[in-house]
């Protein structure tokens, strides 16, 4: 997909942006200043990214773009025109199929009330994808890219252990 | 989904007590909640932005939005005018003519305060069109401490809350008097606890509707309860309460009390929308909640204790001063009558005085938070323990074993009137310190100690009480005033079993969850009552209160779900059980009670082949009613209203019960403290319960690995902070320091199950317990690492530095002292050097010359001599965003001609003020060149101390760089040339 947006983009009107999203073609309009999840959200109806602070400390809104985490309320939609994006609805393997990652939050109790998970699973899915030896500190490193006021980290961290293991041994996933 | 839950086979006995996978998870893994953000909205939504203060206290002069309502896409601005004509002020919980209003009138009492509403086509819109309210202040003086607020002359908040006290109540219970007369020693702890919230990561969101023609209210929004707010919120829109129609989403992103806080926000956006015509949304972003939700209050205190010899505490004196922030909300002051049944903490103290002062500061508003009053009281009450020990020379577990509440007195009933449910705290303890590994503890202390290194062990001994008396508040009035105002008490709880027409079961309560697995657990208890997998049952746990039962207990507070609304709904499943099995009975000619309900069927224990499967007989009450045996009137569906008759109103003596259920928590801990930075590392925090029956293992712990991160944030890093003019210093996730993942140790849980014998399960709450004990239990270790007496929360390493290097030293360069900066002033430091083409001579004369020096300060004009050493001048400098014009004074001293002189000065402007000294030295080099080095410090304030430090020096240096070159200039007598020009700006860029 060419990646070319126009030299100038007038702040008042709206700009076609389009991109892959969790595979598929995806697109609309915005105006320059709109939020990638804002574009994400409310013109696409993908809510499944949230917003805990829009400066880009909490990691609620973590969305991968060409295969790397990264905020989406730091990014503009039209900076996004182009690119791959995957968000935690392209996660599981299936609609009935959570994946290993997913699965072991389940089982470990990774998540209470899941705000803070969508952007914490795309890190860790990153993460494990990068670096399927990680322990525990690098897990723990990067998950204080993120906020999370119910769990208290543990189970998360033992969730991501146990992620990675299974997909060490992908027949135990 | 496939859930395991169909595969696993239930336990010996039964669902309940087995960490089964939460049906939550599924959907919210997959990114497919329901969370008041992600739901449609009726076509047309508008949505909101709002308006806030940027003072601490200011009168409002005027505002004007003639400019905002004609830009683009607004369709209403709301200000207080209009509030007040189409609203009542909210009601406030002490006897007081003061009003409390969800938005300023005329006045604004703190910064973040609302002060107006736009509403447009969508809420980029609606905030550019704040940008066009145009609001003149006048600005009021600001009190941020509570003891400031209390001094004569300070400002006033509010002309009803006259001293800016809002209440002032003393108890007295046993004889407090006596045992300080006759106790061997009086030992006492004053303590300062700081604010802090415990922000959920999703921010508060409203959807509001009116509809004109019923004069009726439909509001979404992701509140929490107590649904007594209900009435609050009717009652301010005035309306009665059948015109409002409360909804819950279904989802909801953590509240810890939080979600109470929104009820103002409900109003606001229900009159935005009334306004507008139209529904009209509000998502809170994060900056206005850490300025405008809520705050837990801060709280000082004073806590003195009668103790005999043996350490055992004798008499308390309690002396209480509660900040609840600008304005006193419902439920406030709840946050200080809250633990009233449990002023003697885990311990048997007969004698109390209590002494309970609410005040009202220019601070955000407090309300309900995690803990919500337990951490202010156990803060002191347990520093207190550890006082004792260290005055009288006792081990600190000594003393807590002297004072428990020994296992032969329950329910035991403390001197303030609660009624303690159940426990063992000594075998809870002994257990907690074998378990624990308490011994180790003690080896590494010493051996770290051997080493020279700082290593302290702490302990805390709480009750956590939970499932709150909605009567407790009451104790803010007399005895007098709570008779006319008559009683109130209870802590309803309520379930709704339904069995449809194919026999599957429903489940709806108003527990309102916000992450806790509610529908999980309810899942269990109820399969576990039919004898049927948790995944046949469905649990609806969205409140709408136009249609569902509930009442003004409802919501998610005060850990009540457990031990009051699993219950509620255990009672109500066997209720309509029992009639199934009556209709059972005449079926299987057997009697009614010996029935057995397992694995989906119903059979007589002593015939198991003759069976009726549970859907078949749940569905008779739909398909073949008349079949219904005469006693059973229907068996389609129960409602349990349950409240527990333990729950009095207070009575005369200001006895009251606050709370249903009382777990109990034994804490210990090590910590390090790194003698060069002060860096606090945990090194082991072990964290016994009795949370009495659990229902779900996984989601205990869970509740307790939460709690503890919320009370290490308010140990280590957390608090709300205030400049003393009243600005906010913590308005971003960048400021407010909330613990990641790598601060975040795991704590060793361990359990001592003594069930409830007044909650239908056994249960008790446990999610708030590790607020009220963890704070404390570090800070007794810091204060045993380091031996000191007094310790102030957040335990932030520049609070231990004076304790680990004494006071700070004055830095080396003594020529130039800083003029100290008082807070909210910024200060800033430098030195340089430069080298000149003339003599040091000729230089000190340029330097005496006012006409030269117009020429070569940056900026300046006028430049007048008033004596030998003193100019005045006017100077128009830009820094960063901030432009303008200051009269500046320049004193020179200390003068060593031609070698070195002090320039000392200040500046005064509109948007500013500064002061600075620097010491400028000359050094002849060869013939005709001098070297110059200098050095100054500064400190500004006002407009231009707001932008950041870094920008700051930037400018600083910037303009004494030009100051230096337009010296060189004037000494040469020529302008450098281009190349070189253009090299130094490239440096100081660089
Ligand atoms: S919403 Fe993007 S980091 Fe918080
Ligand atoms: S699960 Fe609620 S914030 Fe992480």
């Amino acid at each position: 997909m060419s990646r070319q947006a126009p030299a100038v983009l007038d702040a008042g009107q709206r700009h076609p942006v389009r991109f892959t999203l969790n595979g598929r073609k995806a697109g609309g309009e915005a105006e320059p200043r709109m939020l990638l999840h804002d574009f994400l959200r409310h013109v696409l109806g993908a809510t499944g990214t949230h917003v805990g602070c829009e400066h880009g400390i909490c990691g609620a809104c973590t969305v991968q773009i060409d295969g790397a985490p990264a905020r989406a309320c730091l990014t503009l939609a039209v900076q996004a025109d182009g690119a791959e994006i995957r968000t935690v609805e392209g996660l599981a393997l299936a609609p009935d199929r959570l994946s290993a990652l997913q699965e072991a939050f389940r089982a470990h109790h990774g998540l209470q009330c899941g705000f803070c998970t969508p952007g914490i699973l795309m890190s860790l899915d990153a993460l494990l994808r990068e670096r399927p030896d990680c322990g525990e500190a690098e897990i723990r490193e990067t998950l204080s890219g993120h906020l999370c006021r119910c769990t208290g980290y543990t189970p998360i961290v033992k969730a991501a252990l146990a992620a990675a293991e299974a997909l060490r041994v992908p027949h135990h996933a | 989904m496939t859930l395991d839950v169909h595969a696993q086979t239930v336990g010996e006995g039964g669902w309940v007590g087995i960490s089964i996978p939460r049906v939550e998870d599924a959907a919210l893994l997959a990114g497919r909640g329901r969370f008041i953000d992600d739901l449609g909205m009726p076509p047309g939504t508008l949505h909101a932005a709002i308006l806030r203060s940027p003072h601490a206290h200011a009168t409002i002069e005027s505002i004007r939005t003639d400019a905002a309502r004609a830009m683009p896409g607004v369709a209403a601005i709301l200000t207080g005018t209009e509030l007040r004509a189409l609203t009542t002020s909210l009601v406030v919980g002490v006897k007081a003519p003061v009003e409390c209003w969800p938005m300023a009138i005329d006045r604004v009492r703190y910064v973040g305060e609302p002060v107006a509403v736009a509403v447009a086509t969508d809420r980029y819109l609606a905030e550019d069109a704040l940008g066009a309210i145009e609001v003149s202040y006048a600005p009021l003086p600001a009190v941020v401490a509570p003891l400031d607020a209390l001094r004569d002359g300070a400002p006033l908040l509010h002309e009803g809350f006259p001293g800016n006290i809002a209440s002032d109540r003393s108890f007295s219970y046993g004889d407090p008097d006596g045992a300080f007369a006759s106790a061997p020693h009086r030992i006492g702890v004053d303590v300062d606890y700081p604010r802090n919230a415990c922000t959920p990561i999703e921010t508060y969101g409203v959807v509001a509707e009116y509809d004109p023609a019923l004069d009726a209210y439909d509001v979404l929004a992701n509140f929490q309860g107590p649904f007594s707010i209900h009435a609050v919120i009717a009652r301010a829109l005035r309306v009665p309460g059948n015109r409002l129609r409360l909804r819950t989403p279904p989802d909801s992103g953590g509240s810890f009390g939080v979600k109470q806080g929104i009820f103002p926000y409900i109003v606001l956006i229900a009159v935005a929308a009334r306004l507008a015509g139209r529904p009209v949304k509000w998502i809170e972003d994060r900056m206005e909640h850490l300025a405008g939700a809520v705050s837990a209050t801060n709280r000082v205190t004073r806590l003195q204790a009668a103790v005999a010899e043996d350490g055992r505490i004798l008499a308390l004196d309690w002396d209480q001063i509660e900040d609840c922030g600008a304005h006193l909300r419902a439920p406030e002051p709840a946050t200080l009558y809250r633990m009233h049944g449990n002023m003697t903490g885990a311990y048997a103290i007969r004698n109390l005085h209590i002494r309970n002062r609410v005040v009202v500061t220019n601070k955000l508003p407090t309300g309900l938070n995690r803990g919500f009053g337990g951490p202010q009281i156990y803060f002191p009450l347990e520093r207190l323990i550890s006082r004792i020990a260290a005055t009288l020379g006792l081990d600190p577990l000594a003393v807590v074993r002297r004072n428990l509440v020994p296992a032969d007195a329950f329910p035991y009933r403390t001197a303030t009137g609660a009624l303690l449910d159940s426990g063992d705290y000594r075998a809870a303890l002994d257990v907690a310190l074998r378990d624990g590994d308490h011994e180790s503890l003690l080896a590494r202390r010493a051996a770290a100690r051997v080493e020279g290194r700082l290593y302290g062990i702490g302990y805390a001994a709480v009750v956590e009480p939970s499932v709150s008396n909605m009567g407790y508040i009451t104790t803010v009035l007399t005895a007098a005033e709570r008779r006319r105002a008559g009683p109130k008490n209870g802590a309803q709880a309520t379930a709704t079993i339904t069995l449809d027409p194919v026999g599957s079961v429903s489940v709806h309560v108003a527990s309102v969850p916000q992450g806790q697995g509610h529908r999980t657990v309810l899942s269990q208890v109820v399969a576990d009552v039919f004898g049927l997998r948790p995944s046949d049952i469905r649990v609806v746990t969205e409140l709408d209160t136009a249609k569902d039962a509930w009442s003004i207990a409802s919501g998610n507070y005060a850990s009540r779900f457990a031990p009051a609304v699993a219950g509620a709904a255990q009672i109500a499943a066997t209720r309509l059980r029992e009639r199934l099995a009556r209709i059972a009975a005449a079926q299987l000619n057997a009697r009614a009670d010996e029935l057995v309900f397992s694995a989906g069927k119903v059979f007589s224990p002593g015939n198991p082949g003759n069976a009726i499967p549970f859907t078949r007989l749940a569905a008779t009450g739909h398909w073949a009613p008349a079949t219904l045996p005469e006693e059973v009137e229907q068996s389609l569906r129960e409602t349990v209203f349950w409240t527990p008759p333990q729950l009095d109103a207070p009575n005369d003596a200001d006895e009251v019960n606050s709370s249903l259920c009382h777990g109990f928590i034994f804490d210990f801990c090590g910590v390090e403290v790194d003698r060069d930075t002060g860096e606090i590392r945990l090194d082991r925090y072990v964290t016994m319960h009795d949370c009495g029956r659990i229902l779900h293992p996984g989601m205990v712990a869970g509740q307790i690995t939460g709690g503890f991160a919320h009370a290490l944030g308010a140990a280590l890093l957390e608090e709300q902070s205030y400049a003393p003019d009243g600005s906010l210093l913590t308005g971003t996730l960048a400021d407010y320091l909330i613990p990641t993942a790598r601060e975040v140790p795991e704590p060793v849980i361990l359990h001592y199950e003594t069930p409830s014998p007044f909650t239908p399960l056994g249960a008790k709450g446990v999610g708030e317990g590790n607020t009220m004990s963890t704070p404390v239990c570090i800070a007794n270790a810091v204060a045993d690492a380091l031996g000191l007496a007094d310790i102030r929360l957040p335990l932030l390493p520049s609070r231990l530095s004076e304790a680990l290097h004494g006071a700070e030293p004055q830095p080396p360069h003594h020529e130039a002292r800083p003029p100290q900066a008082t807070q909210g002033e910024r200060t800033l430091f430098g030195r340089g050097r430069a080298s000149v083409d003339a003599t040091p001579e000729q230089l000190w004369a340029m330097l005496l010359d006012p006409a030269l020096l117009a020429r070569v300060v940056p900026g300046a004009d006028n430049v007048r001599r008033e004596s030998d050493t003193r100019f005045r001048a006017e100077v128009t400098l830009g820094i960063g965003p901030v432009r303008g014009r200051y009269r500046a004074e320049i004193a020179l001293s200390d003068l060593d001609p031609p070698r070195a002189v002090t320039l000392s000065g200040s500046v005064d402007g509109a948007l500013g003020f500064g002061r600075g000294r620097g010491r400028l030295r000359l050094v002849p080099v060869g013939q005709a060149r001098t070297e110059l080095t200098y050095d100054y410090e500064a400190a500004v304030g006002g407009k231009i101390a707001s932008i950041g430090g870094r920008l700051l020096d930037g400018a600083a240096r910037v303009v004494i760089g030009q100051f230096f070159e337009s010296l060189a200039v004037q000494a040469s007598g020529r302008r450098p040339s281009l190349w070189r020009r253009l090299l130094r700006l490239f440096r100081r860029r660089a």
